[in-house]
């Protein structure tokens, strides 16, 4: 295999040339196709790459959607005080929960004699197709014309971390790909200068229960991981140079690691050493492309307001907001943010007000901006958590009034959909007087992921991965696409 | 047939090729016994140093192809001690080999490495990784298990003693059922107690002690069978031969055994603890005499509560609750069996040890008032809570281990349809799979008889997927690829001749890994180079056929290890608790209550075997290299490659002070000349010399950063850069070399071994 003769310069201006110089022949091979790709990255000194790890696959139908914003609400927000209004419940309020309800149950969270607890939320109808919400969310009230609110999903198991995982990766068992994952390496990355799949974390309180095992690639290769984003110290983990470094110093280091690479690759041909090269590049441009999404001060005062970046409250989820449609902008395929303190088992009224206050109006502000710009055409949002909440009040801590709770919830709860491929001004599904049950279309977590890949252009059940033996889906072997949600 | 399908696997290497049986077809390989035939002579006694090789060869042969020529000395030393240590030759140690023309030059390296204590640090890592050993416990609360440790030091110690692999198998999967079991045989069976445990409110115990031993199941087949028998746990799979039933036939062997601690004392721990607890005893009799019969009433009215909660849930749903926290909490933040309290309370009070009643006393004195609110009141059972607390605090206990130990209750198996712990199926016993031989002999069906199945010798699968496993680690993939299946979906074996009378040769003499390990690594085979030969990549592109060694990027740890080796920071201090090297505080405020002081002195810099795994948030550095999520199995590491992992080794202040250490130490102890520098600094990092085509590169890389430092736009940053490198030499010469120094350890041959 020809490889370019060592290049001896040292200068800033040399790397970043052929940076400008790769960047021109990846573009231009999207017309060219794979083949002429892995040719010019051959002729590059790339090496012969079987095929580029980011090049994606071909979807298996036309996609609606290009991008994901998963704003995911870790702890389980109260449904039955924010989406799903239950007047009858006013009726029960402070009565054991009729017997009928607790027929079969096993769960372990509601023993006992737990009590009816109605909202004290007032709900109103937004929009023109009338949504109902409750007083603490009407910003995405606001928004409910664009929105396909579900209120019948549920899922299989009541603990957080599990229940996570089953949103996320599709399964309850750790070492399974997150959806994010799949999606990237689904749809390959758009982004020259940015990963694929980006995680941003809020500081609500505590981080999300799950941990990494959230964003995790699981069996797929790992540049399919979700890169966490952190809002102090580096964005990206050690994406700013040592201390004292300058970006001249930095480019001379990255060139005569990039010469002394060659050298070696042309003497053992080991394909790793080019594919090496690429990576050091990438993480350059990241470098560089890092500060420059970071820095709002050319965005207008009209979307820092959107946004709510000028109040203390929602300062932090507004910044992660506006940097997902930041990053959707530059072509990065799958953000998920996480706010994760939305487990109310006491004082709910105080907990779900501090936060929707914190989120309620970003969120809106998200899906307005992104509809402004025309990007929620091909950008599906979604907002949800793992599972709901009781329709009655914690029985393992005293009621004191004002103070109650709600347990976990796995068998009926809400979650809202926007953009891409999304049917908005819609409510998918009922749940019962109590919203116990759901009453109309069940709908379970995998019914949402196979629905969310459609939408992407992908059959759930086509899009697997060898690994042990066995072809690997998100949606394990549940999942039916929920047409009634699509436009 | 596998003859055949191997051809057909050569022919088409980019298809995947499995085993899925046609109907009809003969019985599975895998579940054979083994084919021991000797290797067929075929000359070439420079290409071949032992059988491995005619194994090998004979194949090459039949496909025309010559085997790589072997690679040079230097690569030789540097690939073999990174194999066998997980760290670099020392540059004495790389001159010492090349001089050594002597005969036996090779078997000397090998045996000096086989013997080293690092030896056994670099070898527990796997086992780790098929445990999926951490510091906590995982899930929402993800709890400390500060004893944890106990099981590395453990694997540490048999792997330096070379401990026989049937004795490791029995010992780690039954230590404690041994007839008269050492204290080393129990400390084995923390193999199974890196599950993970839920101490979330509101979860179900019996839920997750089930998910515990479906874990325990998968790691059992996984490690010892090469079979991924999950899928199976959940309903019967179309190509299995493991139907559901039999998992969990594997599962009831597993079932019967608790967690449970116990006192491990370490070297110098047991005198002072034997005098203090007699003092212990005297003081604790005192301070309880007076009550002690009021006492014991109201704890035994207490248990009486908690007992009919846990037997008749439903009636009471404040002793419900208080019945699942003690199965909760119990030992929490001390990686304590989570079940022990249970298992305490339910057995008579004469059959409870003075330990076990003194941490229920305790737990009751602290958890237990809902019994008598008033009375814990009027006997002041608040203070005497405290006043124990702290006559405990004053013994010097010994460090406990987690181990297993055999339910004192025996406990009925069932099928969990679709694995879900509330849907019971049929009963169960334990029974091995019925692909493969019976358990035969008379006595128990428990774990010590399946540890001894396993290394039986008729077991087919055992040594099969031992010794594969180890030419993984060697030749950077198996002889069956798929390494954790050996299953009718898994790959067949690319040299199935060899893969037996390797196993024959581990099985029939002694079980010994470290004569194994000199084995592979003496072959010629092993010692190939691994340049690609152009006109082999199309017909051979896996390398299959063995015609070369393979490049493989380390490990997480051992790039880890090597920046702190040859920047002279590592502490090689072997064994001991785990280690909070620094790492950014975003990394671990990510998951629940975590906190992380780092570690200070030499324990910044220990091997990164040491470092403290927290599930929920693992090491940053090893995450990115692919160290295995510490919830999951892992049979085989992957090795990726992405724009994070050269963010790190460029810009980690971690890796940076490594450069500015290597730097400083090369000022110090290198020679005076820029040249000389060079090649000082190419032994430590690459273990060779540099060519000409390198040194004119870093020679002009040197000038440019001199004049960038000197005079140009780095000037005024020159004494943050150069560090402690600054203590030798002006700041901006220092700063010059610090960044040449990084750019050593920027390099993918620096984080590969060739």
């Amino acid at each position: 295999m020809p490889v370019d003769l060592p290049d001896f310069s040292d200068t800033p201006d040399t790397l970043s040339r052929s940076l400008d110089r790769r960047l021109f022949l990846q573009q231009t091979a999207c017309g060219l196709g794979t083949v002429a790709l892995g040719n010019l990255m051959s002729r590059d000194g790339l090496g012969a790459e079987r095929r580029h790890p980011l090049a994606g696959r071909a979807p298996h139908h036309a996609p609606r959607a290009r991008n994901v914003i998963f704003i995911f609400m870790a702890g389980a927000p109260s449904q039955l005080d924010l989406f799903d209004p239950k007047p009858a419940m006013q009726k029960l309020h402070g009565q054991a929960v009729p017997e009928s309800f607790l027929d079969g149950l096993e769960d372990p969270l509601i023993k006992g004699s737990a009590q009816v607890y109605a909202s004290p939320r007032t709900f109103r109808h937004y929009g023109e197709s009338g949504t109902e919400y409750s007083d603490y969310v009407t910003h995405l009230g606001g928004v409910a014309d664009h929105a396909c609110m579900v209120r019948s999903v549920y899922t299989d198991v009541a603990n957080h971390h599990p229940a996570q995982l089953i949103m996320n990766c599709g399964t309850n068992q750790w070492g399974h790909p997150s959806m994010g994952s799949w999606v990237s390496w689904g749809l390959g990355n758009a982004a020259d200068n940015m990963p694929g799949f980006v995680v941003l974390l809020s500081n609500s309180g505590h981080g999300v229960d799950g941990g990494a095992s959230l964003w995790s690639n699981g069996f797929l290769p790992s540049i399919y991981r979700g890169t966490t984003f952190r809002s102090s110290g580096d964005p990206i983990l050690h994406l700013n140079s040592p201390e004292g470094m300058t970006r001249g110093v930095q480019a001379g280091r990255l060139a005569a690691v990039a010469d002394l690479n060659r050298l070696r690759l042309s003497r053992t041909g080991d394909r790793e050493i080019a594919a090496r090269m690429a990576n050091y590049e990438l993480a350059y441009r990241m470098q560089s492309a890092g500060p420059e999404l970071l820095d709002f001060s050319g965005e207008s005062q009209a979307t820092h307001t959107l946004y709510g970046l000028d109040a203390e409250k929602t300062r932090w989820f507004g910044t992660n907001c506006l940097l997902a449609r930041r990053m959707v902008e530059r072509g990065v395929r799958f953000v998920q943010l996480y706010h994760s303190t939305w487990d109310d088992h006491s004082n709910l009224n105080a907990n779900l007000k501090t936060n929707c206050d914190m989120t309620d109006l970003p969120a809106a502000g998200l899906i307005t901006d992104l509809a402004q710009r025309g990007l929620l055409e091909d950008t599906l949002v979604v907002w949800g958590g793992e599972f709901g909440r009781t329709p009655m009040h914690e029985v393992r801590r005293s009621p004191a009034k004002g103070s109650e709770g709600r347990d976990h919830h796995r068998f009926a709860f809400s979650m809202l959909f926007y953009g891409g491929g999304i049917r908005g001004g819609t409510v998918i599904g009922k749940t019962d007087e109590l919203g116990y049950h759901p009453a109309e279309d069940a709908i379970h977590a995998h019914d949402l992921q196979a629905t969310m890949l459609d939408c992407l252009g992908f059959d759930h059940e086509l899009l697997t991965y060898r690994h042990q033996g066995r072809d690997f889906r998100l949606t394990d072997v549940g999942g039916t696409v929920v047409e009634k949600m699509l436009a | 047939m596998i003859v055949r399908a191997c051809i057909v696997a050569l022919l088409l290497p980019t298809l995947a090729v499995s085993a899925e049986p046609a109907r009809g077809a003969a019985p599975h390989w895998a579940y054979q016994p083994l084919d021991v035939k000797a290797p067929a002579d075929v000359g070439r006694s420079d290409q071949s140093r032992n059988p491995i090789d005619r194994f090998v060869l004979s194949r090459l042969v039949r496909s025309s192809i010559e085997p790589a020529p072997s690679a040079d000395r230097a690569t030789l030393i540097r690939r073999v001690t990174l194999d066998l240590t997980g760290l670099l030759p020392e540059p004495t140690e790389v001159a010492r080999f090349l001089a050594d023309r002597r005969p036996g030059a090779w078997d000397r390296v090998v045996g000096r490495l086989l013997a080293s204590p690092h030896y056994g640090e670099h070898f527990a890592r796997e086992w780790m990784d098929l445990t999926h050993y951490a510091d906590s416990d995982g899930y929402l609360t993800d709890q400390l298990r500060p004893v944890a440790w106990r099981y590395r030091q453990w694997l540490v110690e048999q792997l330096n003693a070379d401990t026989p692999f049937d004795v490791l198998t029995t010992r780690q999967l039954a230590g404690d059922l041994i007839p008269r079991a050492t204290l080393q045989d129990r400390l084995g069976t923390g193999f199974l107690r890196q599950t993970l445990s839920n101490r979330e409110g509101g979860a179900d115990p019996e839920e997750f002690r089930v998910k515990q031993i479906i874990d325990r199941t998968e790691m059992v087949a996984a490690t010892w069978l090469g079979l991924t028998v999950g899928c199976a746990r959940c309903h019967d799979h179309k190509y299995d031969q493991v139907s559901q039933r039999e998992f969990f036939g594997l599962y009831a062997f597993l079932n019967t055994a608790d967690e449970v601690n116990l006192y491990a004392p370490l070297p110098g721990q047991s005198q002072p603890y034997e005098t203090a607890l007699a003092d212990y005893d005297r003081k604790r009799d005192e301070l309880l005499e007076p009550i002690a019969a009021e006492l014991a009433v109201l704890q035994a009215r207490w248990e009486a509560r908690l007992l009919e909660a846990g037997a008749r849930p439903g009636r009471d749903f404040r002793w419900d609750r208080r019945w699942e926290v003690l199965g909760l909490i119990w030992g929490g933040q001390l990686g304590e069996g989570q079940l022990e309290g249970w298992e305490i309370v339910k057995r008579d009070v004469h059959l409870r040890n003075r330990d076990e009643q003194d941490r229920l006393l305790l737990y009751f004195l602290s958890h237990g008032n809902l019994i008598d609110p008033a009375k814990f009141q009027s006997m002041k059972l608040g203070e005497l809570r405290d006043k124990l607390a702290a006559l405990r605090s004053n013994v010097p206990w010994p460090t406990r281990a987690a181990v297993m130990r055999e339910a004192t209750i025996p406990r009925q198996a069932f099928i969990h349809l679709r694995g879900d712990f509330r849907v019971r199926g049929e009963s169960v016993d334990a029974v091995p799979p019925a692909v493969l031989p019976p358990l035969s002999g008379p006595g128990d069906r428990n774990r010590l008889a399946l540890a001894r199945w396993l290394v039986s010798a008729n077991h087919p699968m055992t040594s099969r997927v031992a010794v594969n496993r180890m030419w993984q680690h060697f030749f950077g993939t198996g002889l069956v690829r798929s390494a954790d299946d050996f299953g009718v979906r898994g790959e067949l074996p690319s040299h199935p001749r060899l893969l037996d009378w390797l196993a024959a040769e581990f099985r029939d003499r002694g079980w010994s890994i470290k004569r194994m390990h000199r084995l592979i690594v003496t072959s010629a085979t092993y010692r190939q180079s691994s340049v690609v030969r152009p006109q082999l990549e199309t017909r051979d592109p896996a390398n299959r056929l063995l015609a070369r060694q393979l490049s493989k990027r380390a490990s997480a740890e051992v790039i880890r290890d090597m920046a702190l080796q040859v920047s002279g920071l590592l502490s090689r201090r072997v064994g001991g608790p785990s280690v909070r090297p620094p790492q950014p505080e975003s990394v671990t405020s990510e998951a629940y209550g975590n906190s992380w002081k780092s570690s200070t002195g030499p324990d910044r810099y220990r091997r990164a075997v040491y470092t403290f795994i927290q599930r929920t948030t693992p090491f940053a550095q090893g995450k990115t290299f692919d160290a295995p999520s510490p919830g999951k199995i892992c049979t085989q590491r992957e090795r990726s490659n992405t724009p994070l992992q050269a963010l790190t080794l460029l810009n980690d202040p971690v890796f940076f002070e490594c450069a500015q250490s290597l730097a400083a130490r090369m000022l110090e102890q290198g020679p005076a000349d820029d040249v000389g520098r060079f090649r000082w600094l190419m032994l430590r990092c690459v273990s060779r010399e540099a060519d000409a085509a390198e040194l004119d590169r870093l020679a002009l890389y040197l000038a440019s950063q001199r004049q960038r430092f000197t005079r140009g736009e780095a000037a005024e940053s020159a004494g943050r850069v150069a560090g402690v490198a600054a203590s030798e030499v002006a700041p901006d010469e220092a700063a010059a070399w610090v960044v040449v120094a990084s750019v050593f350890m920027n390099l993918h041959e620096f984080i590969t071994r060739d």
